[in-house]
């Protein structure tokens, strides 16, 4: 029997899952995170090998979603001293690059940025021819300032991505392969800044993701999994290999909250809905279309710059399971301080002097934590009005979010998952405003593993198309056919692909009136 | 005169979006050029109108172009520089000044680049204390400043004057350079003399963004309600705090019209506003009754942080409150509400001011 391993790489905590052919659940596991990250997630695997009793060998997939690129942004850690060359003189000069990122992660970076002549019009035209000489200078200085990843965004790039190729080539003659070079096109669309940003950021956690992925290498074969292929989850849901993932790491900075989405729907079935992952230190709430998160239409920040990326559309909120409750004259302020994974030393039920949310909810005797620490009889002080007014204030907390994030006045249905889950009542689910009706799945912990673990295969076509001498309906068919093959190649299941991406983009300046087109198809994976 | 220095330029930007009242295009780029010239030690510098002399050139500048291009074709920055060479030959006078065409929206913001880059100040007025959709809804026009001869730069360095002889032609062939020019295109229009400003401005509207947006900060920063802060500045109304439970928007020959429902909460609870908007909100309307009208200003203000919402990112479950701002004087004459009252947005109603509709409630 193939069976393939889930594993999420959380900031507190790994956790694991394994399923069959047929998406049973096998197995389930939770373990520390570790600052070494390998041991961590053996840990975790050798858990959930043990309570399964499954032969690591007949392991033939591990799928991993990881925040280690996302937290490399935002804590400013282990980022590649990375160039930035922008095509776009004589124009392009009024905004300097990276104007607007935080100066620390730009000091983190290098902040070396260069100006080159080149670009494109709306229509595919060059606006100047660009000049040899002076992108082999630049990329003699990269050489001299030891740059360790280079990032390339030229103007109009997804029209015509000719010049951003051409000084790629030149860079990689001086700096040799061994630095990675990621080129704007490849990874945005319009919008010269978010999609420069985007490209930088990705240059930056190229090495990052190489060692992560590593560590994934390593913690597998410790744990006897060998002969799986190995997969990261995306931001949309699907997976990349890890050969494309080295590549393109700046993909999987939001696949945690939308593994945790997927794992939601496929727990429960739903596939239209709310998704709410309540953790230690915020509530996420998403939406559910058709089994994917739905999109965001704005700008999306990480780690303080603005982007382009389709990630999903979230409400974060400041609430989760080590959140610090406290009366204040008008009521009870929850957080924003939170005691996170420090909740098992300082939570007042584990002898800790902190009241948390899950005090309340212990103390209001609705939910329960198999944890020899944990003793309710420290909770006996707490009055019976202040733990009301505590529950009242968590569940309008969660129906505020619910209500920001929905499109649609009418009653929908929701989904419960994440560790923090057990902070709303169950007495309360018939009340909460919006909701048709709340589920929370037995394997609600595991939602984020279980979603990296069923996460779909997708294939991807992008090309360029003349509409001469056919019509537009037949070329998007013809690109839609290519990517479903690829993704079939890729190992998914025919009858479950589907498209679920679809863009074009004129090119005005070719001959045979042409299109550009790019298609994403994604099915099940057959192992 | 005074310098402007980073924090001003965020704050002016957030003032600029709430008096840009849910249009006038995200101050976002504007801003992002401006902190370009300060980190390279150029100086942005405003002088207030009363301190221009009479006979000193000031030519205002703004952006013109197709959204798409707009993010995309970052500007080489000195374009208008180009263009105020030219203007200074044609009027064998040096530039003393520029200004903004509009204190709302990113072009009130593109100015500061121009004046740093030309190493000249910017006039703390505009030619709408807000924004308007169209490039003849100015005080300047309405006090009888031409709007040519006007200028049109890109970043190639190629420079068109213009000298048309109404309005309507100005916009037409601006239209048609800016296309050719690769879909966007740095303008200066309205050139005028110290004593037009005078007369014919909205004065100390920069510094008015600017004192919105340092007060949207300070009150968020002592958990204050930054929707007060603004109402205090601007002398504006509370006129509704609710939800959005419905958008609906077409476009009309290339204006984004539409209307936004919402439902009372708090205060307001079971009662009803519909705001009605072309790129800017026009009139809004509680329970059936018309509580504020164009000119006067209407924002709709996110409630915890009192950042504005333009129309283009309305939607359901936002909670907002709805300000009405009293318009500047200049617009409540009736040759300036020919030009921009209720009627010529196509309402049958008389423009009465929201001082006077407040104190009917």
């Amino acid at each position: 029997m193939a069976l393939r391993v889930g594993i999420d790489v959380g900031g507190t905590h790994t956790d694991a899952a394994i399923l069959d052919e047929g998406n049973r659940i096998v197995g389930t596991s939770k373990s520390d995170t570790t600052p070494d990250v390998t041991t961590g997630i053996r840990k975790a695997l050798m858990g959930v090998l043990d309570e399964s009793g499954v032969d690591p060998r007949q392991i033939k997939a591990a799928m991993f979603g990881t925040t280690h690129c996302t937290n490399a942004i935002v804590e400013r850690r282990e980022l590649a001293r990375t160039a930035l060359i922008r095509v776009g003189r004589p124009g392009a000069e009024a905004i300097e690059p990276l104007v607007e990122w935080p100066l620390e992660l730009r000091e983190a970076i290098g902040d070396i940025s260069y100006l080159v002549h080149g670009g494109h019009e709306y229509t595919g035209e060059e606006i100047v021819p660009q000049r040899e000489d002076e992108i082999r200078e630049v990329a003699k200085e990269l050489k001299e300032r030891k740059v360790e990843a280079a990032a390339i965004c030229s103007i109009f790039s997804p029209v015509n991505s000719d010049h951003e190729r051409r000084v790629a080539q030149l860079v990689e003659a001086e700096l040799g392969p061994d630095v990675p070079i990621t080129l704007s096109y490849e990874i945005g669309s319009i919008g010269l800044l978010e999609r420069e940003n985007s490209a930088v950021l990705n240059a930056a956690v190229v090495k990052v993701a190489g060692r992560a992925i590593e560590a994934f290498e390593d913690a597998m074969r410790d744990a006897g999994i060998v002969g799986a292929s190995l997969y990261l989850s995306q931001n949309d849901g699907t997976l990349m290999s890890a050969e494309y993932a080295r590549k393109y790491p700046i993909f999987t900075v939001a696949s945690g909250p939308t593994n945790s989405i997927r794992g939601a729907a496929f727990l429960t079935g739903m596939s239209d809905g709310i998704v709410v992952d309540i953790g230690g230190t915020t509530t996420l709430v998403g939406v559910l279309v058709k089994g994917f998160p739905r999109e965001s239409s704005i700008a999306v920040e990480i780690g303080g710059v603005r982007t382009n990326f389709r990630m999903p559309d979230l409400i974060a909120s400041g609430c989760g399971g080590g959140t610090v409750v406290r009366s204040s004259d008008g009521g009870i302020k929850l957080g924003p301080q939170s005691v996170g994974y420090r909740l098992t030393q300082e939570g007042l039920a584990w002898g800790g002097d902190t009241v948390t949310t899950t005090d309340i909810a212990l103390a209001s005797r609705y939910a329960k934590i198999d944890d020899p620490r944990c003793d309710v009889g420290r909770l006996e002080g707490l009055e019976e009005g202040f733990l009301s007014a505590a529950v009242d204030k968590i569940v309008l907390n969660l129906e505020e979010s619910i209500d920001k994030i929905k499109t649609d006045p009418s009653p929908m249905p929701l989904v419960l998952v994440g560790g923090g889950g057990l902070l709303i009542p169950q007495s309360r689910y018939g009340g909460i405003k919006g909701v048709s009706e709340i589920k929370r799945p037995s394997s609600y912990q595991y939602a984020n593993a279980i979603g990296a673990a069923i996460a779909q295969v997708s294939g991807q076509i992008d090309k360029i198309y003349s509409l001469d001498s056919t019509s537009r309906e037949k070329v998007l068919e013809a690109a839609k056919t290519s990517a479903i093959d690829r993704a079939v190649t890729a190992g998914a299941d025919p009858s479950t692909v589907d498209i679920v991406e679809l863009e074009e983009i004129a090119l005005p300046y070719l001959p045979g009136n042409a299109v550009r087109v790019r298609v994403k198809a994604a099915g099940d994976l057959i192992l | 005169m005074w310098s402007l220095n980073r924090q001003d330029v965020e704050d002016l930007s957030t003032g600029a979006a709430i008096l840009g009242t849910g249009g006038g295009g995200d101050p976002y780029l504007g801003k992002l050029m401006a902190f370009s010239v300060l980190e390279k030690g150029m100086k942005i510098e405003v002088i207030s109108p009363e301190d221009v002399p009479d006979d000193a050139l000031i030519i205002p500048s703004a952006a013109m172009g197709t959204p798409t291009v707009l993010i995309e074709k970052i500007s080489k920055g000195d374009e208008v520089v180009q263009a105020f060479r030219r203007l200074e030959k044609y009027y064998g006078q040096e530039v003393f000044a520029t200004m903004p065409l509009e204190a709302g929206g990113v072009n009130s913001v593109n100015p500061l680049t121009v004046g740093a880059r030309c190493g000249i100040p910017i006039v703390d007025a505009d030619g709408m204390g807000r924004a308007f959709p169209e490039l003849q809804m100015t005080t300047f026009n309405v006090h009888g400043v031409p709007c040519s001869p006007m200028t049109l730069v890109d970043e190639k360095g190629n420079v068109v004057m213009l000298d048309a002889v109404d309005n309507n032609w100005a916009e037409k062939l601006a239209r048609v350079v800016t296309i050719r020019f690769g879909g966007t295109a740095w303008i200066s229009l309205y050139p005028m003399f110290g004593r037009d400003v005078k007369r014919a401005g909205i004065h100390h509207t920069l510094s008015l963004a600017r004192d919105i947006g340092r007060a949207v900060r300070e009150a968020r920063a002592s958990k204050e309600d930054p929707v007060d802060a603004v109402l205090g500045i601007t002398g504006g109304f509370r006129l509704f705090e609710g939800k959005i439970v419905d958008v609906e928007r077409k476009t009309v020959a290339g204006f984004a019209r539409g209307e936004a429902r919402l439902e009372g909460i708090d205060d307001c609870a079971g009662e009803s506003m519909l705001i009605q908007f072309q790129n800017e909100n026009l009139v809004a309307i509680r329970d059936g009754e018309i509580v504020c009208s164009v000119p006067d200003l209407i924002s709709l203000l996110d409630v915890d942080t009192g950042l504005p919402i333009t129309t283009e990112y309305l939607r359901y479950g936002f909670r907002v409150v709805v300000v009405g701002m009293p318009t500047n004087d200049k617009w409540r004459t009736p040759e300036a509400l020919e030009v921009v009252g209720p009627r010529y947005f196509g309402y049958d109603i008389d423009y009465i001011p929201i001082e006077d509709r407040a104190k009917g409630v």
